[in-house]
C-alpha cells in the first residue's frame, strides 16, 4: 500500500523545496508519493525538470491561491 | 514536586537551552522546583564550523574543543551517557549505561550525522571535512596533492549549507598559494539546477566561479563512486573523473531517533513555529534534529534554542507558551581566505546577501572565538 508524505516547504528559502524533495525521496519506498507544498513559483519548473532527469513520476502539479502542490511518485 | 527538564544532546542547541533555562529559572532551581539534565555523547564540545579550516591548516585543533562541563552552567546535571531509547509514551529515556531518565519536559537536540556509507564507494573514494577524522585525512591528501582534477561534490541533505561554497573558494586560494592553480581544475557539483539552494547566493556565485575558472555541474546527485577508476556517477546519468574528490556526504538524524521510531531518517516531525514535536505538548525539538524544511545550521539551532528557552521557562512559571519561532537563519559565507559576506532570512523575509568584504571575514574569524559565548547563552 503506497504512502503519501507531505513536505510543507512554503516560505522555505534554504535548502528549498527541491532539495527537501531529493532528501525525502531517500527515505520513502518505491511507489510512495511525496506532496511538496511550495510558495516559490520556480518549484513548478525545477521540480518537474529534475524528476524528468532521474525518471521518477510526476503525478500532479496544482496551483492554489498562494502556493503550489507538486506530487511526485518514487519509481526507482 | 520537582519538574524535570531533560535535554538529549550536548551540542550547540542542547547547550544553549540548558544554559538559557538556568538563567531564566534561577529562583525555581534554588527552590528545587525544577531540575535540568543534559545527556550527551561526549565530554568535549566541538565548534563544528572550525572544521572548515582544518584541511588548510588554518586552525589549531585545540581551538575546536572545550570541556562540555565547563561550557554548561554549573547548575545543569550533565551525564556523558548516550541515549539509546526515547519513549514518549512513558516519558522516559534509556541510556547506554542502562540508566532511565524520566522527564516532565523533553528537548530533543540530537543533531545529525554523516552517512557516506549510503552511497556505494563514497567511504573508499572521497574525502570530507565534516568530522575531525575526515578533515585530517583531507589535510593529508591536500598536502600531497600536486595538481590535477578536484571535484567538490554536494549531496542532500546536509548541514551547513554554505560550507561547500566556502571550501571551494578556500581551495582556490589555497592552490594559488601553493602555486598549483594553473595545474588544477576544480569542478563543483550541486543537487539542484543552480549552484546553491539560496537563489541570491547562487546568482552571486556563478560569475565568481566563472572568473576563477571553477567548472560546475548542477542537477548532480551522487549515485556511486568508483574509487579505483576515480569516477563519480550521478543519478542523472552523468560522470566526472577526478584526482581528488571532496564530498559533502548525505546526512541522517541520530541513530537513537530512528531506533525510537521518532522520525524517518532520524528527523523528528516538528511544528515550525512552536518547535514542539508534532502531537505533543511537552517535547521540544531543536537544531538539525527537526524535520522542518529549514537550513541545518548552527544559527538555526541558536535562534530555535532561544525560542525554546523562552517557551519552556514560560511553561514552567506561567503554564503557557511565550512566543513563536520566526524561522530566522543567519550564516556567514567565507568567499576565500580573506573575504566574506553573510546572509539572513526568516519564514517571510527572503535572503539578500551583501558584497563580500574583509571586515565580514574578520568578524567571522572573531566569531570562531565568540561562539563559546553563544554556547553559554551570553551572545
Amino acid at each position: 500500500m503506497s504512502k503519501r508524505t507531505t513536505i510543507d516547504a512554503r516560505g522555505a528559502f534554504c535548502p528549498g523545496p527541491l532539495m527537501e524533495l531529493i532528501a525525502t525521496l531517500k527515505l520513502v519506498q518505491i511507489g510512495d508519493e511525496i506532496d511538496v507544498l511550495s510558495s516559490d513559483k520556480g518549484s513548478a519548473i525545477d521540480i518537474p525538470a529534475w524528476v524528468g532527469k532521474v525518471k521518477h513520476e510526476m503525478v500532479e502539479i496544482a496551483e492554489e491561491t498562494d502556493h503550489w502542490h507538486i506530487v511526485v511518485r518514487k519509481i526507482k | 514536586m520537582t519538574e524535570k527538564i531533560l535535554i538529549v544532546g550536548g551540542g550547540l542547541a542542547g547547550t544553549i537551552i540548558a544554559n538559557g533555562l538556568c538563567r531564566q529559572l534561577g529562583k525555581e532551581l534554588r527552590a528545587n522546583e525544577v531540575n535540568i539534565t543534559v545527556i550527551g555523547n561526549n565530554e568535549q564540545h566541538m565548534y563544528q564550523p572550525g572544521l572548515l579550516y582544518v584541511p588548510f591548516g588554518r586552525i589549531r585543533e585545540k581551538d575546536l574543543f572545550r570541556d562540555q562541563r565547563s561550557v554548561l552552567d554549573r547548575r545543569v546535571i550533565f551525564n556523558v551517557d548516550p541515549a539509546t531509547k526515547i519513549d514518549i509514551a512513558s516519558k522516559s529515556v534509556v541510556t547506554e549505561s542502562g540508566a532511565i531518565f524520566e522527564y516532565d519536559y523533553l528537548v530533543l537536540a540530537t543533531g545529525s550525522r554523516l552517512r557516506p556509507d549510503t552511497i556505494p564507494g563514497m567511504e573508499e573514494g572521497a574525502h570530507w571535512f565534516y568530522d575531525l577524522a575526515g578533515a585530517r585525512k583531507m589535510r593529508e591528501a591536500l598536502e600531497s596533492f600536486d595538481g590535477g582534477k578536484i571535484v567538490v561534490n554536494v549531496n542532500a541533505p546536509h548541514k551547513c549549507p554554505v560550507a561547500p561554497l566556502e571550501v571551494t573558494f578556500m581551495l582556490r586560494d589555497y592552490l594559488k598559494g601553493r602555486g598549483l592553480a594553473d595545474k588544477t581544475e576544480i569542478t563543483y557539483t550541486y543537487p539542484i539546477g543552480r549552484l546553491h539552494a539560496l537563489e541570491p547566493v547562487a546568482n552571486w556565485t556563478q560569475p565568481e566561479f566563472d572568473k576563477a575558472g571553477i567548472k560546475y555541474e548542477t542537477f548532480f546527485n551522487t549515485k556511486s563512486i568508483d574509487a579505483e577508476k576515480k569516477v563519480i556517477l550521478s543519478e542523472e546519468d552523468s560522470s566526472i573523473e577526478y584526482d581528488l574528490l571532496v564530498t559533502i556526504p548525505p546526512h541522517n538524524g541520530s541513530q537513537v531517533i530512528s531506533d525510537s521510531n521518532l522520525g524517518a531518517g532520524g528527523w523528528v516531525p516538528t511544528e515550525r513555529e512552536t518547535l514542539l514535536h508534532e502531537g505533543t505538548s511537552n517535547v521540544f525539538v531543536c537544531g538539525d534534529t527537526t524535520n522542518i524544511p529549514i537550513s541545518k545550521a548552527g544559527s538555526t539551532a541558536h535562534f530555535e534554542a532561544d525560542t525554546i528557552v523562552d517557551n519552556l521557562s514560560s511553561l514552567v512559571t506561567e503554564g503557557r507558551m511565550a512566543r513563536k519561532y520566526d524561522g530566522k537563519v543567519f550564516c556567514f559565507v567565507e568567499t576565500g581566505m580573506n573575504q566574506g559576506t553573510y546572509v539572513w532570512f526568516n519564514y517571510v523575509t527572503p535572503p539578500n546577501p551583501g558584497a563580500p568584504s574583509q571586515m565580514v571575514h574578520w568578524f567571522k574569524l572573531a566569531y570562531n572565538r565568540l561562539y563559546w559565548l553563544s554556547a553559554r547563552g551570553l551572545l
